[in-house]
């Protein structure tokens, strides 16, 4: 008995978590899934009744609008905020003084929750109230900044506020990631004469591959639960520009009292991050088996 | 520090180098100003008079400062038929945020240590399904969440949201902690157990010694998550039990009322000061907490 | 305990003899938070302590009521259901279906409602011939704002025709002041919609289209006028209009910025917060055309087990419907008193018109639900056409489309 609770250990630990995420997170996708087959409107119902709400989501102008503006918004974030990150890591990893000051103002944006900044980012972005205004007032008249009420342009001010919140926490990962790099290749290198931009692209970048991909993963994390942004500094609009899907779904179940419409774009959901995060896995728990 | 840059000699260059420097702190100063711009708006208009705010230009810095808003948010605004501003609901998030960081910290160190160190069949696959499960939008959740909260008698209550937040927490602290643990040689364990050292024993006096910094990155995730989370409280709380966002929310977004931006904007600040401090003064621990490993992957 | 037994005494004897001294007990779920709205519900607080209630307020602001919405469905799911919620319109008879709302037959047969309150507000409270809810008051929806020294300066009237509005409008805009205030949430250009579509269509047109979701009205051509209105109205409207929150183009109108705003009689507490006067500083008018539309809100009770709850919820059905607080609360919040009974010594002149006009639109059968605000149509059928008004309205999509557009969207919202 004490052998094999010995020898178990390490199993029963992770038991408990094992089992939570099997109900919490596996046992509600199925549920989902299974709405999502039903007419459910104010509250879940169960009977099956077909692919009904896929025809429905597929059907919905909003719904195209959402899932497109998800892979724009997606694209333009992440690869943005990883280069601003980046860039700005390198930077300030030059003996700069005030480092830790600089730092934590760079940082500090994601400790605030949108719906504490939306308001300040409402106005900012505000034509006749904000920076436009501002600017115009500091006398050049032609300026013009009014993406936030061209619904062309919306989707990109809800690109900015996002890269405000999180470039921030990339920068960190990629300090911590150029911190850790061999000093002992670094200096071989700069003795054979090696110029700084050759030892950055060729040396230290490229032995940063796993924390592009950690930084990717949390940022595509963010860039799919992003609802409070939008909701806080468009609430969707101009019209439904900014939609994103998880407004969509949110939307569709609380304010409409469409819930098996809401199932069935979580779904969807879901398997965009399916396809994102499977890859991940796949290349990251094969090295480590080697 | 990396220390590529300024190895070049010669006096000729000094210029050059001067005026690069300079170059550079100009970008981090601009940087900066972006970075703060959403703050000082923040903070200026939590200082002005409403008069002023209707009249006056946003991005300006306060004619007349006054701490009649911050007064009101913190005591006074009605967020319902009581008017006693964040205060009351501030508690409550404590009573939320502490346990639950903690707990889901301590879990995700268990877990991680286990997944990292101790490889079983399927150890993989658990870690796989954990991960999954961090993407899994929330606002999924929240239906057949609340059905087994009330199954188990924890609707409405603060160990009901404690439990919710540590269930969607576990998913990143296991990561972090399983990224961490995972650049630790095997033959630290290898050797303790030819020492007769068992788990937990292991775990104590040789893992959790070496992981101040991952418990640092760890907590100021979760404690940012849990403190900034809107949809949980609000769904999983009711009367007495809503934490500081509820009423943050209760001031800033009602539709039909007359509003204060200024009280809004203070009201906003205070909910935010906490996570606000633990940035400031964590925020070095971060960086170095990131760079021990936990990013290495 | 002497307020406690003139109160059960005077209200339900039927329960007050059952269980006579159990404290009733309230956890009220609502979104009414800022100021004037807070200083409403305490009213009503007050007077459910006074007859020795013991009130929970669950207050969750956000989205004018998506929040609250979230929380009910968590709390009803759980098995935790707030003793009484804030809803409204269809809501209440969706809730009643899904079978977890109490039945007040009792408190509203004892108190006549059905004499006091207009037929058609009456109907909204009822769920298959029982009471379900109690009605607190009535926001018309249909007003028009203005700037009373902006039009006496540039010598225009109150529009009454949408062709009057528009003149008024242009001439305006070449003296440099934006003629509509307005702010663009997809709520807010479903308000000005419903008010230009129950001018053009009139109240039968309204009817069948936002009632009835009758597809040839919904397709004709003078809904295809109701867009190219739309059109119009879209060039008075300042640049700056996205997102804007409704109070602050209430402002852009005491200031003399604008001129014009189309919003509920909630914007009257704006006006009045400034310290303006109606009539004098500012003016109110319904909007060109017949009708009234009305958004009223309610208390549902839910199915609750205990009898201090279920006492606590007649105590508050009686409250609420009575005439004493229908008088305070909505002079407090910009509205009118849902009973037709209640004086109006007390309230301003808008107040007065808008009574006055409930009760002959009562009469005609104009008086009619507002869709926007979601009085008329369930929430699928409702989001579905706003999400075809605020995309016409912010793009240069056409009439023709847009009517195809709304046919469509209904038929995959059914």
């Amino acid at each position: 008995m004490i052998k094999w609770l010995e020898t178990n250990t390490p199993k029963l630990v992770l038991a408990p978590s094992f089992v939570a995420v099997l109900i919490f997170v596996y046992g509600f996708i199925a549920w989902t899934a299974w709405v999502s087959l039903t007419r459910s409107r104010l509250l879940p119902k169960y009977e099956i009744d077909g692919l009904i709400q896929y025809d429905r989501l597929f059907a919905s102008p909003r719904w195209d609008t959402a899932f497109n503006n998800l892979f724009l918004f997606g694209f333009l974030f992440i690869t943005i905020a990883m280069i601003l990150g980046l860039s700005l890591a390198i930077l300030l990893d030059q003996n700069i003084r005030t480092e830790g000051a600089i730092r934590t103002i760079y940082l500090y944006p994601m400790a605030l929750s949108m719906i504490v900044t939306g308001t300040a980012w409402k106005w900012i972005l505000n034509p006749g109230l904000g920076l436009e205004a501002t600017v115009r007032g500091w006398g050049f008249e032609d300026f013009t900044f009014d993406w936030l009420i061209n619904p062309d342009m919306a989707i990109y001010t809800v690109v900015i506020a996002a890269i405000w919140q999180s470039s921030g926490f990339v920068m960190a990962l990629f300090l911590a990631g150029l911190r850790s790099v061999d000093q002992e290749i670094i200096k071989a290198a700069q003795v054979d004469g090696i110029p700084t931009w050759r030892v950055y692209t060729a040396i230290i970048i490229p032995s940063m591959a796993p924390i592009f991909l950690s930084a990717f993963i949390v940022l595509s994390h963010i860039a799919i639960k992003s609802f409070d942004l939008v909701i806080a500094l468009t609430g969707g609009g101009p019209g439904y520009a900014t939609d994103l899907p998880a407004t969509y779904m949110y939307t569709m179940a609380f304010s409409r009292g469409d819930i098996g419409q809401a199932a069935s774009s979580a779904m969807i959901m879901m398997m965009v991050v399916f396809a994102i995060i499977v890859p991940y896995l796949y290349s990251e728990l094969r090295s480590k088996d080697d | 520090m990396t220390n590529v840059s300024y190895t070049s000699s010669g006096s000729g260059k000094n210029t050059t180098k001067i005026a690069l420097r300079w170059g550079l702190y100009i970008m981090l100063g601009l940087f900066a100003l972006f970075y703060l711009l959403p703050l000082f708006v923040m903070v200026t208009t939590s200082f002005k008079s409403l008069d002023e705010i209707r009249t006056g230009d946003l991005i300006s810095l306060p004619r007349e400062v006054t701490f009649d808003a911050w007064r009101t948010a913190w005591s006074e605004a009605c967020t319902g038929i009581q008017c006693q501003g964040v205060r009351p609901y501030f508690w409550n998030s404590v009573m939320i945020a502490i346990p639950a960081v903690l707990i889901s910290t301590l879990i995700g160190a268990m877990n991680g240590y286990v997944v990292a160190q101790w490889r079983f069949k399927g150890a993989n696959l658990f870690f796989a399904l954990m991960l999954f499960g961090c993407f899994i939008p929330f606002q999924v959740v929240l239906l057949p969440m609340a059905r087994m909260l009330g199954l188990m008698g924890l609707a409405g209550t603060i160990p009901g949201l404690i439990f919710v937040h540590v269930i969607y927490g576990l998913g990143f602290t296991t990561l972090f902690f399983r990224n961490y643990y995972v650049s630790i040689p095997d033959e630290l364990t290898k050797a303790a157990k030819v020492d007769g050292a068992g788990f937990f024993r292991i775990f104590w006096s040789i893992f959790l010694p070496l992981s101040l910094p991952i418990i640092v990155v760890t907590i100021i995730w979760q404690f940012t998550q849990i403190w900034n989370d809107f949809l949980f409280g609000v769904s999983f709380s009711q009367a007495g039990t809503q934490p500081v966002t509820v009423a943050l929310n209760n001031i800033v977004n009602s539709t039909t009322g007359v509003k204060a931006y200024n009280v809004d904007m203070a009201a906003a600040i205070i909910a935010a000061l906490p996570t606000l401090f633990v940035y400031v003064i964590a925020g070095n621990y971060f960086v170095r907490g990131l760079t021990a490993g936990s990013v290495k992957g | 305990m002497k307020h406690y037994l003139t109160g059960a005494v005077s209200g339900f004897a039927i329960l007050a003899s059952t269980a006579a001294f159990a404290e009733p007990q309230a956890e009220v779920l609502h979104y009414w938070t800022s100021g004037g709205e807070a200083k409403s519900v305490a009213v009503l607080q007050k007077e459910f302590a006074d007859k020795g209630g013991v009130w929970t307020d669950m207050p969750v602001a956000g989205g004018g009521g998506d929040a609250a919405g979230t929380a009910l469905r968590a709390r009803v799911l759980s098995g935790n259901a707030p003793t009484a919620a804030q809803i409204k319109g269809p809501a209440i008879q969706e809730w009643y279906e899904e079978g977890v709302l109490a039945d007040i037959s009792a408190v509203a047969e004892a108190n006549h409602w059905a004499d006091v309150l207009p037929a058609s507000i009456a109907a909204h409270m009822q769920c298959d011939g029982t009471w379900c809810a109690a009605p607190v008051n009535v926001h018309r929806v249909d007003w028009i704002w203005a700037n009373a020294k902006v039009l006496t300066a540039n010598n225009i009237d109150m529009p009454t025709t949408w062709d009057e509005f528009n003149a008024a409008a242009e001439q305006l805009q070449s003296a440099g002041i934006i003629p509509l205030a307005h702010g663009g949430q997809a709520w807010q250009d479903a308000t000005i919609f419903e008010a230009v579509a129950l001018g053009i269509l009139g109240p039968d047109g309204y009817r069948k289209a936002f009632t009835e979701l009758d597809t040839e009205t919904l397709t004709s051509d003078k809904m295809k006028a109701v867009f190219d209105q739309m059109r119009i109205m879209r060039g008075f409207v300042d640049s700056n209009f996205s997102g804007r929150d409704w109070n602050l183009s209430t402002a852009m109108v005491m200031n003399g910025e604008a001129a014009f705003q189309i919003m509920g009689d909630w914007a009257k507490g704006e006006f009045i917060a400034a310290g303006q006067v109606p009539g004098q500083d500012f003016l109110c008018a319904s909007t060109p055309g017949d009708g009234f539309l009305y958004n009223v809100d309610s208390f549902a009770m839910f199915e609750v087990a205990g009898d201090e709850k279920q006492q606590g919820q007649s105590l508050l059905a009686e409250l609420v419907v009575g005439e004493e607080f229908q008088e305070v609360f909505n002079l407090n919040k910009g509205s009118i008193p849902a009973r037709i009974d209640v004086s109006l010594d007390a309230f301003d002149s808008c107040a007065v018109l808008s009574s006055q006009e409930m009760n002959t639109s009562s009469e005609n059968g104009s008086l009619l639900p507002s869709y926007a605000h979601g009085m008329a149509l369930r929430g699928a059928q409702a989001g579905a056409i706003t999400d075809v008004v605020t995309a016409h309205f912010n793009s240069d999509m056409s009439s023709d489309d847009a009517v195809q557009m709304l046919a469509n969207a209904i038929a995959n919202s059914l």
